[in-house]
């Protein structure tokens, strides 16, 4: 058990490597390489879910460590580690990945292999890019997720997938040289890329100059994550991604490499630097709420079904990056239940649209109308998802909502009313959508005999839907190991607090 | 000084003559090469001079190894065996045996004859790995020579393309005229202190208030090396050449030369200290990164792009001698040799895939790369992702290190330059990579079946590209102590 305990993050982290490594060589036929795939990401998934079978929710630290040296000069060390925050992540891109597998089944026949390999090297890059606690181990990952993710979106996708996938590199790849260059500067002042380490030097403010350096430090780190979350006016790059990637992509894309970014700003940004955060968190916070309106209205207008998708994203986002910047508990609970909320029924949502664009080549909403009547299981689906995403009672969307809007109205109240309005804008554009797609007589002669779910596309539904009631109705199963976690990372701000009155 | 080395004019002794063992290995098998060509026929030659070429080079590299357990001076504090010159003649000749074994079946598809090329080679591989191990600039300006003219040669050998010999010629005049500027740089050094050993020349100018005339020389022997190494401004003539030469000679002489100048340059900077330098190298590390990327933004030859890209590499590697001693010197060792891994690599692939008289060297060829000859495109895809510098490959913790030194002695101006550039520099690597994975092919282009010595060469540069990468730490223990007895 000891053994296990200590190697289960390694294990977790490179099992779809090592899959993606097997798959190279072992099956041939495209047939094969889709089971095989599929068993790898279901033993990877179950593998995972030890972690929050054993996991401590009680303790606010870095839990199932592994800390060995890589390269000692400069000081790099293989440090992994979870904690109420990351933990979550991990079994939410493990849950996506079996699901991206089978919705691809029928969709991919072209160079299946290398789209199965492509799948799992993502699927490590992204839970390493969660679990690593050396900053530079944190980089390696990050950057190894732009690859596979480029090159899904760029052989595999719709039309302008080359445009979109130069476009999701270049972007990222920017954006993360400037975190890059903050990282190195703080090795270069510390000498440690350690995560603990770097975070108790700056608490006791044993490093030189970094008072000066600190505005432009947070700034690095930000803007690396805000591309990534997207943050308005950063998010451009996004819809052209969404659009053009394969469902898989797109699924991925929405349920865990957005999240990448979410995290790092509660990872690094408010671990590391707690003061810049508070000074800055006026104008961020005002481009979330920016963020969650502008992305509805545009969601609303949108005649393409995924597009609108897309800026719901960007909207619910916001919402991740308001609570984060609200500095309260109830704040930054709902900003991690967001984030997991949203990558289940987001998810679901980009599969749904995938497998009505497979039996009609169009996301346009204009080219449908009634379909609820050949497809009559599939607009259950739809409908029960959407709800879940608007936020509905019961269902994973409202409790994160409603926590962070809590923890927005406590801030401020402006921010909460102003997010607030997100709430409204989501079901006006959702169900104005499904009424257009689904409600009504079938305008379209093609649409009169879609053929309704076949079992592999339920079997990818099914488990979203579950647990996206299972969220809504017992929240507690996930918060009580966020909210110690949270607890910790707000401490900082709480003492700044006291400080003040204190004045 | 604790060294076993004679100086004065006494007769050398036995251990002087292993201290340049690898540069007589290269010689004599220079002359073996040149002296069988006239006697064995053409078809026979390609294959038996190029082995020949290539047992030199091994024996050299053999000889290295042995060398390293006799560090020391010789022939009157000329030459310096020690962990800093075996690194570089290491460095040197691993390169020289890729570019044997790339030229090895490219002689016979181009029809160059062999024993010129392979002697040539060996030749100007001597005077590589003696510039490294040379503490005078006098020998450093013979060396200098000596490799430049058999790179001004080799340029040339594609007799039947025009552009091959515009490339050799220009390669030619220019690089007389930097080589000039630079023995003008060490007369006035010779001038200004009174000798032309390195650690005579730092004693001089560590005393007392320098002379006008030692910027001078500095400034003078920066534009003779800093032409070498393609940095800017003196760098206009990269493209051209490294478009006209043979695509195994541009693999070599973007590493190798390279390689041996900055060793050059490293010992100028750091060991002789010379004053001046930090603005110099300053301004060219911009001026090289910048016109670097800028320039390849919009070529549609792949050789073109390399070449542009060579000069950007050039610049982040200046900005490891702009940062303080010790994690300056690690960062340009450990630089140089990733690049090399690389660059030779990449260069195998466009080789190859050039086929007969480099016909394939445009972009619109490598179109659907990744379908025709999926193992091609991956390897040249690792090489590409290491230029742009993606984490587990060897130039993304090349240019971490660079920057890292750079930041530690606090040049934090350079350094966003630098991360910026590296930033803009990933969207034309980046487009040869969509070309191949994402574009279709437009005509016919064939590729043929990798032959067994580009084979090897690819499979070695992957692997030590990733070596560089994933596991840098005994190289950079090395390079870091190789430092130490630099700056002693």
């Amino acid at each position: 058990m000891e053994a296990m305990h200590n190697s289960i993050l390694t294990l977790v982290a490179f099992v779809p490597l090592l899959g993606a490594a097997l798959l190279l060589i072992i099956p041939r036929r495209d047939r094969d390489v889709r089971i095989f795939a599929m068993i790898i990401a279901v033993v990877e998934f179950i593998l995972s879910l030890h972690l929050p079978v054993y996991f401590r929710a009680e303790h606010a630290g870095f839990q199932f460590e592994v800390n060995l040296p890589w390269i000692h000069n400069p000081n790099i060390h293989y440090h992994l580690g979870v904690d109420g925050i990351s933990l979550w992540l991990v079994v939410l891109t493990t849950f996506l990945t079996p699901l991206c597998v089978l919705i691809s089944w029928h969709s991919i026949h072209e160079r299946v292999k290398e789209f199965f390999i492509f799948l799992l090297i993502l699927e490590t890059a992204m839970i390493g890019v969660f679990m690593a606690l050396d900053m530079f181990l944190f980089y390696v990952f990050w950057e190894a997720t732009l690859i596979p993710m480029a090159l899904l979106i760029g052989i595999y996708g719709h039309e302008r997938r080359v445009y979109a996938a130069v476009k999701f590199f270049l972007f990222t790849m920017v954006a993360s040289v400037f975190m890059l260059a903050s990282i190195i500067w703080l090795y270069a002042k510390i000498g440690s890329f350690d995560f603990v380490d770097v975070q108790r030097a700056i608490q006791t403010g044993s490093v030189p100059g970094f008072v000066a350096a600190a505005p432009w430090l947070f700034l690095g780190f930000f803007i690396a994550f805000a591309v990534k979350v997207p943050l308005f006016p950063l998010h451009t790059w996004l819809p052209d991604a969404h659009v053009e990637a394969p469902t898989a992509g797109s699924v991925l894309l929405a349920g865990v490499l957005l999240k990448m970014g979410t995290y790092g700003l509660m990872r690094f940004n408010l671990g590391l630097f707690p003061e810049q955060s508070r000074t800055n968190a006026p104008w961020i916070v005002t481009l979330a709420l920016i963020g969650i309106i502008y992305g509805a209205l545009v969601s609303m207008v949108q005649p393409n079904l995924k597009k609108l998708i897309a800026y719901s994203s960007v909207s619910h986002l916001g919402f991740v990056v308001l609570g984060t910047f609200s500095f309260t508990q109830a704040g930054l609970n709902g900003a991690m239940y967001v984030n997991l909320a949203h990558g289940v029924s987001t998810g679901a949502l980009f599969m749904l649209a995938g497998i009505l664009h497979e039996r009609r080549h169009t996301y346009e909403i204009t080219e449908y109308g009634g379909i609820a009547t050949p497809m009559p299981v599939y607009a259950t689906f739809f409908l029960f998802t959407m709800l879940a995403s608007v936020g509905l009672p019961l269902l994973n969307g409202f409790i994160g909502e409603f926590l962070v809007l809590s923890g927005a109205f406590q801030a401020r109240p402006l921010y909460g009313v102003l997010g607030a309005t997100g709430v409204i804008w989501s079901a006006c554009y959702l169900l104005w959508m499904y009424q257009r797609v689904f409600f009504g007589k079938i305008k379209n002669a093609k649409n009169e005999h879609l053929e309704d779910l076949h079992g592999i596309e339920r079997a990818a539904l099914w488990p979203t839907a579950v647990a996206a009631l299972v969220m809504g109705v017992a929240p507690i199963l996930w918060l009580k190991a966020i909210d110690p976690a949270v607890h910790q990372v707000l401490q900082p701000f709480a003492q700044m607090a006291a400080r003040v009155v204190g004045q | 000084m604790s060294v076993t080395g004679v100086v004065g004019a006494s007769v050398p002794q036995t251990v002087e003559y292993v201290r340049i063992l690898p540069e007589l290995v290269l010689s004599l098998f220079g002359i073996i090469v040149m002296v069988l060509d006239p006697i064995i026929e053409e078809k026979r030659s390609y294959k038996l001079l190029g082995l020949i070429a290539l047992l030199g080079s091994v024996a050299a590299f053999v000889s290295t190894i042995y060398q390293a357990a006799v560090p020391g001076l010789a022939f009157g504090g000329m030459v310096r065996v020690d962990g800093f010159s075996i690194f570089f003649h290491v460095l040197i000749l691993a390169i020289t045996i890729l570019v044997i074994l790339t030229s090895y079946e490219y002689m016979e598809i181009q029809r160059i004859k062999a024993g010129e090329y392979y002697g040539l080679i060996l030749f100007g591989t001597v005077g590589m790995v003696l510039m490294s191990a040379a503490t005078e600039l006098v020998l450093v300006f013979i060396a200098l020579e000596i490799s430049s003219i058999a790179t001004y040669v080799l340029a040339g050998f594609r007799r039947h393309a025009p552009t091959s010999a515009e490339s050799s010629l220009k390669y030619f005049l220019l690089g007389s005229f930097a080589t000039a500027f630079f023995l003008y740089g060490v007369a006035m050094m010779f001038g200004a202190t009174g000798s032309t050993r390195i650690d005579v020349i730092a004693n001089a100018l560590s005393v007392g208030p320098n002379s006008p005339l030692v910027y001078l020389a500095a400034a003078l022997m920066f534009v003779g090396l800093g032409f070498k190494i393609a940095a800017a401004p003196f760098h206009v003539w990269t493209p051209d050449v490294y478009e006209g030469a043979p695509a195994p000679i541009v693999g070599y002489m973007s590493t190798a030369p390279k390689a041996a100048v900055f060793a050059v340059l490293l010992r100028v900077v750091f060991e002789a200290k010379v004053p001046g330098k930090f603005w110099l190298i300053w301004v060219s590390a911009v001026l090289s990164m910048t016109l670097g990327n800028l320039g390849a933004l919009v070529q549609t030859n792949i050789k073109r792009i390399l070449a542009y890209s060579s000069i950007a590499h050039a610049g982040y590697l200046l900005v490891a001698f702009a940062s303080a001693p010790q994690i300056g010197i690690t960062a340009a060792m450990f630089y140089t040799a990733s690049y090399a891994a690389m660059n030779v690599g990449a260069f195998a692939v466009v080789s190859h895939l050039g086929n007969y008289g480099e016909r394939y060297v445009t972009l619109d060829d490598y179109a659907g790369l990744g379908r025709r000859s999926p193992m091609l495109a991956a390897i040249l895809t690792v090489f590409l992702l290491s230029l742009i510098g993606i984490p587990a490959t060897g130039g993304f913790f090349a240019k971490f290190y660079v920057f890292n030194a750079a930041l530690k002695s606090d040049l934090v101006g350079l350094t966003v330059i630098g991360v910026i550039n590296s930033a803009i520099a990933s969207y034309y690597y980046l487009r040869v990579i969509v070309v191949m994975y994402m574009k279709e092919s437009q005509g016919e282009v064939p590729v043929t079946a990798v032959p067994l010595g580009v084979g090897t060469v690819m499979a070695l540069s992957v692997v030590a590209t990733l070596y560089l990468g994933i596991l840098p730490g005994r190289v950079l223990d090395y390079a870091w102590q190789s430092a130490t007895t630099l700056l002693r």
